[in-house]
């Protein structure tokens, strides 16, 4: 243990700690840009600068490992003034739309520029007037708003393994770019959207899709449905100022019936379906010969990563589609023919916690019923916009359920959204089928937390199954390398592209880096949708009501052919760059 | 090379041929070397068509097997190249031509009578014209230790450097010194780093050689920035197995079995030479394992840098040999600790490095004996800018400004009035006639508000405008930052636009104030050294020449006349004999009149070139 005195308190905390998190401990905030808890640690937006006694030079806290006896000031003159110049500087050229800006009032730059009073421009000066890259489906990014914190930089290269982004030119001309000024669409990016998450400013945004869903609604021509992923009910509300994990599923059930859409369904409906299908194939697989280990694609961030980086994994990945692009292609096939309705007029609106699935829905093999499975995407953010533009008091809203027909779920649907879900899911089910039982253990805790790989072996039947589960695609590399030199045999895998699973999603509203440090929106989230799982009635696909009046009336059993027109898809290796 | 009685064979075999560039030297009759300068400066005026001709010539007239022509390194007084010196006499040839080699073989070489008409020309009354290098002001002064064998020996050959002493301090530290010795030997030496900051080298040893890890890297850092500084660049060119000796000392004395020379690209004789040497070194055994018959290993390669300014900084530089973009680390970790690829790393510059086989075989205290109480040995500066003897000098610490700049220098051309020196490159700051007696080490260079820096010495005359010098300092260091902090990437642009509006009289009140404030902040903000020291330049300029800034600012006047947009240009209509050659070579048609009566310049047209000025027989012209 080291031991030393910050602002004249005295703290102890282990060897190779940093200041930051030293005085963190001491209940002291050091400011910060740059700094993320975990992600990125280098020192260069000068915005946590301390001054430790008996040194000239200040000293940037985040990376300022601790030392016996150090003394350190947070919050000298000197410390405020080189802070404050640190923000003027960035505000010189920092795009200051503030009003019009997607992150107004969400902004780290915002938050520090309000709390030491940066009153006025004193620096003015040239400022980045560059273009905006729009042409991805999933991210937007302004670099004209960009701080250069390298956020963004950190997540695509070390922890997702993609390096995507990174810093081009140098001086004041450093941006924030794909290689040779590519956009991000001419790039190997995966629209997960980490980099979104992880940036402090405006300079990272989703493509929004919310105008065309407005649209959508005031057709009297359209029959428009909304579908919510498992995970947008446990972050919605975070929007909304309600604590971190909070479980919104009536409320949100009832903003959408408010807004206007003609039919509530849920994604976790579209999830149980997946189980059914991919349960059946993996057993398919075990029992008839078939590529092991089978891998899940209900990560669309995932799906791309393994088009790009590990196209001989191609043959291994199920065939299923996801959750929501199933649920599209029975609305506008087995819904619309039921109700009578031409499904050229159904409009298919997913609220999802990912970017990805903006790409998603417009990928070759994702239109089953011959329309789009599938045709607006959008965010929790911009859901819980659409919310505050219907004038909607969300958190007075009372619980409302889902519409018949395709609305009902299981626990084993609601927890896709934590990473081992979709593996616990899947087990629980075959588990059931390969012992003939409806087996009362159902809970398999090796899967779950949010440890990047998860190894397990489950009994069933006598039999083995050997399974692993991977978030964020850094770990996915790691596992499939393993498996590649065959130092790893598994007979199923589950992987997701963001780290912690979808509850962490792109898509999710945005934890400011500060909040990040004290609190784990992966955790707190993932809590919700285990307590939704618990209080669920029923918490295994296959005895979902609904789900076997679907397979009764319309599909024949999973895995039928007319399950693999509607519920199926295919994949093909892509290049780095195009 | 396996045992030390080897290494005195080569010396053996070679010092004959060497000894008679040496200093009173005899050779017989019709014996003569021709060393021709294959620095930079000289190859780029074709000094080596100037050897091919030597050769050509020697051969025909059939005196080649007494005469030899050796392509040295710098000789340093790079004003006067290509350079030529026929040993053993020591003739010492100005700008010589490759028409004029013909003269210089047959009369010096045959017929033994020196072309004095290539001799080096005084620059002022109190010098006479010198057949020999040594009696030459610009060498007076000098003393050559990390320069000792640029222009004396064939970088390519290793032989020629084993003559002079080559390899013998490494093949001393391994057989008499343990590791702690040969640190102790360094730290009493008071060696301290040349590259800019002045740390003491053995202390940096030691730190190395106390952390604990089975793999520990040497760096020697060729990454010369500065703009006008070429020392390195020569070292590596005149004499690069010093640096390779070196290198080995250091890895001997912290456990290192690896290095690394971080080189810039553009600077490709030194790195072809530099790669000759290692492979020579290897060859002879002197880098590999078993080194003198020991069980000490150690080896080397050369990494290309691409020639940013921010490479230098240490760690920038490590991130660069590790593959990814050249960005400063901060500090702590130092490299002592977690270096290259994470390992116990020393890194040390082309100068300090060299100087190190001398250290070991003259002793520490030969070494601490030059220089001052706190900067000890030589430094070697680069002067350039309005100096009349550009080039490379080598001068004990503790020497003045003004010996330098008139003694060595040759003082300012044309007449001109010094007015300031720029010292440590874009880090540094100007130093004012007023400390021209200073002697200069680093304490006292930081004291006037400069640096020592890797020794560039640019100097201003009463025509340099120090507003605009200032910019023209942060215009190179706002292009050459990394781009990574806040401070350093901003802040410096700032500096720079407003440094720039004051140069295009558009100052404002307030202007050095706020230049001030940006400069404390980017030098208490920046993470690294080049952001740091970024402001010096600006900081010194308005603490020497705060009236110029003012002048700017305030009049709307350069006061020396050099800022084209406060320029104005008039003719004096006493002096004018309305010839019109004015008017004619105006390429605007600013100026008009009657022959025959004074003219006039319409300054709402005029461009400012100062074509007319130049034209004008009468002195008619005046800009202020």
């Amino acid at each position: 243990m080291v031991s030393l005195t910050i602002d004249n308190i005295k703290v102890e905390v282990p060897e190779n700690t940093s200041v930051l998190e030293a005085a963190r401990k001491a209940n002291i905030k050091i400011p910060t840009l740059c700094y993320l808890k975990g992600i990125n640690a280098i020192g260069a937006c000068r915005i946590c600068l301390v001054e430790i006694e008996g040194n000239r030079a200040l000293q940037a806290a985040c990376v300022l490992p601790v030392a016996e006896g150090m003394v350190v000031k947070t919050n000298s003159p000197k410390v405020l003034k080189a802070r404050r110049l640190s923000l003027e500087l960035l505000l010189s050229n920092h795009d200051r739309e503030c009003l019009s800006c997607p992150r107004n009032k969400n902004c780290e730059l915002q938050t520090l520029s309000e709390r030491f009073q940066v009153e006025g421009y004193e620096y003015e000066g040239e400022r980045h007037h560059l273009p905006i890259d729009e042409l991805s489906p999933s991210v937007v990014r302004n670099p004209n708003k960009c701080v250069l914190c390298k956020r963004c930089v950190a997540v695509c290269h070390n922890v997702q393994k993609i390096g995507a982004i990174g810093a081009v030119n140098r001086g004041f001309k450093t941006t924030i770019s794909p290689v040779f000024n590519k956009s991000l669409e001419q790039v190997p990016c995966i629209n997960c959207g980490q980099c979104i998450a992880a940036c402090p400013v405006g300079a990272l945004t989703e493509k929004s899709e919310l105008d065309k869903v407005w649209d959508a609604l005031r057709d009297d021509n359209k029959f428009v449905v909304v579908q919510p992923a498992p995970a947008v009910r446990v972050a919605l509300g975070e929007e909304f100022g309600m604590p971190m994990g909070s479980r919104v599923t009536g409320k949100m059930a009832a903003a959408m019936r408010r807004i206007g859409f003609d039919k509530v369904f849920d994604t976790d409906f579209g999830a149980d379906l997946t189980i059914m299908e991919e349960g059946t194939e993996l057993l398919e697989r075990l029992q008839n010969g078939g590529a092991l280990p089978m891998i899940t694609s209900c990560s669309p961030g995932w799906v791309k990563y393994c088009e790009h980086f590990f196209p001989e994994f191609l043959p291994n990945l199920s065939s299923c589609k996801s959750p929501h692009q199933m649920l599209g292609a029975i609305v506008k096939s087995y819904y619309a023919e039921k109700n009578d309705i031409d499904p050229k007029d159904i409009f298919v609106v997913s609220v999802m916690p990912c970017t990805a699935k903006k790409f998603e829905r417009s990928r070759d093999g994702q239109a089953g019923a011959g329309y789009d499975d599938v045709d607006a995407v959008l965010t929790t953010r911009e859901f819980a916009r659409m919310i505050k533009q219907a004038n909607i008091d969300f958190v007075n809203l009372p619980d409302e359920d889902f519409d018949n027909l395709l609305g009902e779920s299981t626990g084993a649907g609601v927890i896709f959204g934590a990473t081992g879900g979709v593996m616990e899911a899947a087990i629980r089910t075959v588990a059931d089928i390969l012992t003939g039982e409806d087996l009362q253990e159902i809970e398999y805790t090796d899967v779950r937390g949010i440890q990047g790989i998860k190894e397990a072996t489950v009994t069933v039947a006598g039999k083995e199954l050997h399974v692993a589960v991977a978030s964020g695609t850094g770990n996915a590399e790691k596992l499939l390398n393993a498996v590649k030199s065959g130092e790893k045999h598994y007979d199923f895998i589950e992987i997701m592209a963001c780290p912690g699973g979808c509850v962490n999603g792109g898509g999710q509203p945005i934890v400011p880096a500060e909040v990040k440090g004290a609190l784990d929106p992966r955790v707190e989230r993932a809590k919700g949708l285990y307590g939704e799982d618990t209080d669920k009635p029923v918490r295994k696909s296959h005895k979902n009501s609904e789900i076997n009046k679907l397979y009764d009336e319309y599909l024949g059993k999973p895995g039928s052919h007319k399950a693999h027109e509607l519920l199926h898809t295919f994949y093909a290796a892509r290049p780095k760059f195009n | 090379m396996k045992t030390l009685q080897e290494l005195e064979n080569v010396k053996n075999a070679s010092i004959e041929d060497v000894k008679i560039r040496l200093a009173g030297a005899e050779a017989p009759k019709g014996v003569k070397h021709v060393l021709v300068c294959g620095g930079t400066g000289c190859t780029s005026s074709s000094s080596p068509l100037i050897v091919e001709k030597f050769k050509e010539l020697i051969a025909q007239s059939g005196i080649d097997d007494k005469v030899k022509v050796v392509r040295t390194g710098c000789f340093g007084l790079c004003e006067n190249g290509p350079i030529v010196i026929v040993y053993p006499e020591g003739t010492y040839y100005n700008r010589v031509s490759v028409d004029d080699v013909e003269e210089i073989v047959r009369e010096d070489l045959i017929a033994d009578r020196p072309v004095e008409r290539l001799f080096h020309k005084p620059h002022s009354a109190n010098e006479t014209v010198e057949k020999t290098l040594p009696k030459i002001n610009f060498y007076k002064k000098q003393k050559r230790i990390a320069l000792r064998n640029c222009g004396v020996i064939d970088p390519e050959k290793i032989e020629e450097y084993i003559a002079l002493d080559g390899y013998q301090a490494l093949a001393k530290c391994l057989r008499e010194y343990t590791p702690d010795e040969v640190i102790e030997i360094m730290t009493k030496s008071g060696l301290r780093g040349r590259g800019g900051a002045g740390f003491p080298t053995g202390l940096k040893w030691k730190f190395a050689r106390n952390a604990q890890n089975e793999q520990k890297y040497v760096i020697c850092n060729a990454d010369e920035g500065d703009p006008g500084a070429f020392m390195d660049r020569s070292v590596l060119e005149g004499d690069p197995h010093s640096v390779i000796e070196a290198m080995a000392i250091a890895g001997y004395a912290i456990g290192a079995n690896m290095g690394y020379v971080y080189c810039r690209a553009e600077y490709p004789i030194a790195v072809q030479r530099l790669q000759v040497a290692i492979d020579q070194a290897r060859e002879k055994g002197l880098l590999g394992g078993k080194i003198f018959g020991t069980d000490f290993e150690f080896d080397m390669e050369i990494r290309l840098g691409a020639g940013a300014f921010v490479c230098g900084e240490e760690t920038a530089l490590m991130e660069s040999i590790e593959g990814r973009r050249g960005e400063p680390r901060p500090k702590p970790p130092f490299p002592a600790n977690k270096g290259l690829f994470g390992k116990p790393t020393i890194i040390n510059n082309v100068e300090t490095l060299a100087n190190i086989p001398v250290i070991i075989l003259n002793g520490p205290e030969w070494f601490a004996s030059m220089g001052t109480e706190k900067s000890h040995g030589t430094k070697v500066f680069a002067l350039g800018g309005k100096i009349a003897n550009t080039g490379l000098v080598e001068i004990p610490m503790g020497t003045t400004l003004r010996e330098i700049l008139f003694d060595i220098g040759g003082g300012i051309p044309n007449g001109k009035k010094f007015k300031a020196a720029q010292t440590g490159g874009p880090s540094g700051g100007c130093i004012p006639a007023e400390n021209l007696d200073v002697p200069i080490d680093y304490d006292n260079l930081a004291a006037i508000g400069s640096m020592m820096g890797s020794g560039g010495l640019i100097v201003m005359d009463e025509d340099n405008c120090m507003v605009d010098v200032a910019r023209f300092f942060l215009e190179f260091t706002a292009d050459e930052s990394c781009g990574k902090c806040a401070p350093c990437r901003i802040g410096t642009k700032r500096m720079l636009e407003i440094l720039e509006r004051i140069t295009k009289g558009q100052g404002q009140e307030g202007d050095i104030e706020r230049l001030e404030e940006l400069a404390h902040g980017i030098q208490d903000g920046a993470l690294c050294g080049l952001g740091k020291t970024a402001p010096n330049p600006v900081l010194s300029t308005i603490k020497y020449f705060r009236d110029e800034y003012e002048a700017h600012i305030k009049e709307k006047r350069c006061p020396a006349g050099h800022c084209k947009a406060l320029l104005s240009y008039s003719i004096v209509a006493d002096k004018c004999k309305g010839c019109s050659l004015c008017s004619r070579v105006c390429p605007v048609g600013a100026i008009s009149g009657v022959v025959k009566s004074p003219f006039v310049i319409d300054s709402s047209k005029c461009i400012k070139c100062g074509a007319c000025m130049e034209k004008c027989k009468f002195g008619a012209i005046v800009k202020k």
